[in-house]
């Protein structure tokens, strides 16, 4: 079982923090299938927050095929994100770096390195839609 | 969709002042929603709910709760429970007598509920309730008013006396109830982060009249605040509904609600939190029209 919280001052709305706070538990593996996820009574409760907005974020997990009510049960996890790229990761991490010093020596500051990946990154994953 | 409080032109003045304390007051409540009831102290928000409560009588207009004037009967006042602003409960007399009493006095009261929950709260039940905490007290009166088992459950300031302890367990408490059963709350505060994370439903009342009454996502969705080069007027952005509008010698400002999609771009449009959107309403005097049938909004 997993434990939510909410950050008042992030400006994301209470129903997108749970959905972002599930979707982090399994990819990070701390949920797995057949796991419960806390009943809407109970999430309600603990954080005196609307029953419709628990409701919000669990049928929008169960749109995306993560989560599956069972009746009179509760919602329980039906797909996990953890996946095998992790070996990746380390010699992606090296390219980064090399990148990053690169970008410094080219005289970009924080700012402009930022906004730079964002643009980039922004403008690749149109492409991937389009 | 069904109604829990309608109001048409409804007005209240008290004995022979010639103030009044609400006036031409329309709205439209429905069911099955948590409704915050906010504005500035003086605006009329306990008028407004004594009067759904029953506890009042109009001097103008109309009111229907649950479909029914209220007051229409004992029938009628089972089905709202009412908690006025400071949480009454009968000093000398024992927690266990007000169960007693509520059991006694309510045709749908649900013992096993209530005993469950001032077991929770820890209070023991011989105790008067004039000894105990304002928040224990408060959370009598709830328990009181969800004891009898409402169709629409209508608080006046509950948390205003409460410690932020008190507060978050008055409102986890009224959530779960919420989760629960099958429920209509209306909540009046003059704190809107009392109401954030619990309401999905807002009015805003202001110099006892409505300015604006919506689904709470509906209006975050459609207002936007609106910065650009200064602009001679307070014209603001072409197709939207001006709220609030301030100019520097640069740049002006304004408080949208948006009538379209926002396509012009020599302005820039953000976002506002619920605490600015009801702010905007209460030092705006453009009054809200209501909206035209809910357009979907896109993600």
């Amino acid at each position: 079982m997993i434990e939510f919280h909410l950050d008042s001052r992030s400006g994301v709305s209470a129903y997108l923090q749970l959905v972002q706070q599930v979707r982090r538990a399994l990819r990070l593996g701390l949920l797995s299938e057949g796991d419960q996820l806390p009943t809407v009574k109970d999430v309600a409760r603990q954080l005196a927050i609307n029953p419709n907005t628990v409701l919000k974020a669990y049928r929008d997990l169960e749109r995306d095929g993560l989560v599956a009510p069972r009746p009179g049960v509760g919602t329980f996890v039906t797909r996990t994100l953890t996946d095998n790229t992790l070996a990746a990761h380390g010699p992606l991490r090296t390219d980064l770096q090399r990148w990053l010093s690169k970008a410094r020596r080219a005289g970009l500051d924080d700012e402009s390195i930022e906004a730079l990946f964002m643009t980039t990154f922004r403008a690749a994953s149109e492409e991937d839609i389009a | 969709m069904t109604t829990a409080l309608r109001t048409h032109e409804l007005g209240k003045r008290y004995g022979r002042s010639r103030h009044w304390a609400l006036k031409d007051c329309t709205l439209d409540l429905p069911t099955g929603r948590v409704v915050g009831l906010v504005g500035p102290n003086g605006a009329g928000k306990s008028t407004l709910l004594g009067l759904a409560a029953g506890m009042l009588v109009p001097t103008a207009g109309r009111i229907d709760v649950l479909g029914e004037a209220p007051s229409s009967g004992s029938e009628h006042l089972a089905r709202v429970g009412f908690v006025s602003q400071d949480a009454p409960t009968y000093r000398g007399m024992s927690v266990a007598d007000h169960l007693r009493l509520g059991a006694h006095l309510n045709p749908r009261w649900d013992d096993a509920l209530v005993r469950e929950r001032i077991d929770r709260l820890g209070i023991d039940p011989s105790r008067r309730t004039g000894s105990l905490s304002g928040g224990q007290r408060a959370q009598i009166a709830l328990t009181m008013a969800i004891g009898k088992r409402p169709e629409l459950l209508i608080l006046d300031e509950p948390v205003a006396a409460l410690d932020p302890l008190a507060r978050r367990e008055f409102m986890q408490d009224l959530m779960e109830a919420v989760a629960e059963q099958d429920l209509t709350v209306v909540l009046s505060s003059h704190l809107v982060s009392d109401l954030e994370r619990a309401c999905d439903y807002l009015v805003v009342l202001v110099d006892s009249q409505v300015r604006v009454a919506g689904d709470l996502e509906e209006l975050l969705a459609s207002h936007r605040r609106m910065t650009g080069a200064r602009r001679p007027s307070d014209v603001g952005p072409a197709g939207h509904h001006v709220v609030t509008a301030s100019h520097t010698d640069r740049q002006s400002t304004f408080v949208v609600r948006t009538g379209g999609p926002l396509v012009d771009p020599s302005w820039d449009a953000t976002p506002l939190g619920l605490e600015d959107l009801v702010l905007a309403y209460l030092r705006g005097d453009a009054s809200y029209e209501r909206p035209r049938p809910t357009v979907e909004v896109v993600r």
